[in-house]
């Protein structure tokens, strides 16, 4: 099954491989997105996992006993696509390119899958016809 | 042989039903395939398109008078304060102005609800005179009950627009949309070879009395639009390089659809109106069959900095490039995103083909050409005694 994680880690954490430990010993297949690491500081990964079940729990219970604060990453946008002018001006702050102007039919494409749920295009949509679906 | 049309020349074959019209996108495939000269001769007629934020609109109101009567001094419609200072029932709503309790809710919007049908509340107040001894009134007003209503955009379908980046560490909130810090994005605001005064680039066909597709319903061009520029510098195809040429346009609100009016709000900038513009042009001769076949590429435009205030110039660029996706700036890619909606002028254009086809929208030939020879003035500021 997959899912979207972000994982907050400790100072403390920072020396160990711990995606290294994911794919390794918990046959996490682990897709990193967007990572944040300072040394002495707090840690930030976001990853998209695809994992068994019965690994997946294994894996997020090993994060938790490195002290490793695990963020389910469920929240979606949801367009209200019969009100959607296909202006473009979402597309301007998706950096995950989830929201696109077709180049052949010029209206508003949604890429789900490529959704962090970052809720930028929230923002910029001028009909204010994007919210957050929880 | 040279070609030569008239406007009476090509009404007739619109009317005869053997005129050819063709959208913009259509004549520039044509022009690709079979050159510039099987255009002037055989195309009557190209009709071109956008549909973009236009903050210089509004509409004119008049209510009617009610028993006993008001001289309306101060109207507010839905909370939204209009401009009240011409007679007693008639007001201007501007389409960035804001309700005075809720900044996400402005002009544009009372615009959009009396558009589609709906209740405004009307709230007004008058000092009281022997002739109009009423000095407050609240009531609903819809399209159905009020008098005239039209809407009169004093600056609309720019000719050509700046297109916007940030190269600060912060992100910026602008009518250009939302600026990701660092080059993040660019955005960028006309239709490119779809627009309507990129394809008559000397405005020979437009001019003050020109009839046009306006939010879904006939429209006119009224006037040179306010910020009027004819001296901007041009391209070798005669296209500007910077905002030029605007337009002022007249047409009535009763007719129009919400499919072409729309409210916007950018964030932390204020309300603007999406407008839905359609201009047909005549193909007179073969000058103007090069005008409208003019590509994206050959388009060209400056992409500046908002992050700065002086907004300096970080690149020239193109409308081929803008809509690609990306640009490439120093070696770096940038990301590109539009804030006018090809998908929607496209749709214009080929309404606007299909009115002139079937007889029900004819040319009008221009009463009076826009000016030449314009600049924009500056606000210069000036002690105050």
């Amino acid at each position: 099954m997959k899912g979207r994680f972000i994982l907050n880690m400790p100072p403390s954490s920072s020396n160990k491989p711990i995606t290294w430990h994911l794919i390794k010993d918990f046959n996490f297949k682990v897709n990193i997105w967007r990572a944040q690491f300072n040394a002495g500081k707090e840690g930030h990964l976001l990853i998209e996992v695809d994992a068994r079940e019965k690994d997946l729990q294994r894996g997020l219970k090993f994060l938790k006993q490195e002290g490793i604060q695990v963020l389910p990453l469920n929240r979606k946008i949801k367009i209200n696509k019969r009100d959607c002018v296909h202006c473009g001006a979402c597309t301007a702050v998706c950096f995950m390119d989830a929201l696109i102007i077709d180049q052949k039919t010029s209206r508003l494409v949604f890429r789900s899958e490529k959704c962090l749920a970052c809720e930028l295009c929230v923002k910029a949509c001028p009909l204010r016809i994007i919210t957050i679906d929880f | 042989m040279k070609i030569k049309k008239s406007y009476d020349e090509i009404n007739r074959k619109l009317a005869q039903g053997k005129a050819v019209v063709l959208t913009a996108e259509e004549v520039k495939q044509m022009a690709e395939a079979r050159g510039v000269k099987a255009v002037a001769k055989k195309v009557d007629v190209v009709t071109t398109a956008t549909f973009g934020a236009m903050c210089s609109s509004g509409a004119f109101i008049n209510f009617g008078h009610s028993t006993p009567p008001i001289k309306m001094v101060k109207v507010w419609l839905n909370d939204v304060p209009t401009c009240a200072g011409l007679a007693a029932v008639d007001a201007y709503i501007g389409a960035t102005e804001i309700s005075e309790n809720n900044p996400e809710y402005g002009g544009a919007h009372v615009i959009e609800d009396l558009v589609a049908g709906r209740n405004v509340r009307l709230r007004a107040q008058g000092k009281g005179t022997d002739c109009y001894p009423r000095k407050n009134i609240e009531t609903y007003v819809n399209k159905k009950t009020l008098n005239e209503c039209f809407l009169f955009n004093p600056r609309n379908a720019y000719q050509n627009y700046a297109a916007a980046t940030n190269s600060t560490d912060r992100m910026i909130y602008t009518y250009m949309g939302i600026l990701l810090p660092n080059f993040g994005n660019a955005t960028f605001a006309t239709t490119g070879e779809l627009s309507p005064l990129l394809n008559d680039p000397e405005l020979r066909t437009i001019g003050i009395g020109t009839r046009i597709f306006l939010g879904g319903t006939a429209g006119f061009i009224a006037w040179n639009g306010t910020q009027f520029n004819t001296t901007q510098p041009r391209a070798r195809n005669r296209v500007p390089l910077k905002p030029s040429a605007t337009l002022s346009l007249i047409g009535d609100l009763k007719k129009m659809s919400r499919e072409y009016i729309r409210a916007a709000v950018f964030e932390r900038y204020g309300v603007s109106l999406f407008v839905g513009i359609g201009l047909p042009i005549p193909v007179l001769d073969e000058e103007i069959a090069r005008f409208v076949t003019v590509r994206d590429r050959d388009i060209k435009t400056y992409l500046y900095d908002y992050g700065i205030a002086s907004h300096p110039v970080v690149a020239q660029t193109n409308y081929a490039e803008l809509k690609s996706g990306s640009l490439r700036i120093n070696n770096r890619e940038i990301k590109t995103a539009p804030l006018s909606s090809v998908f929607k002028a496209r749709k214009i254009a080929l309404s606007l083909k299909q009115w002139l086809l079937k007889g029900e929208f004819s040319l009008s030939e221009p009463v009076q050409r826009l000016p030449k020879n314009t600049t924009v003035r500056k606000l210069f500021i000036r002690e105050v005694k």
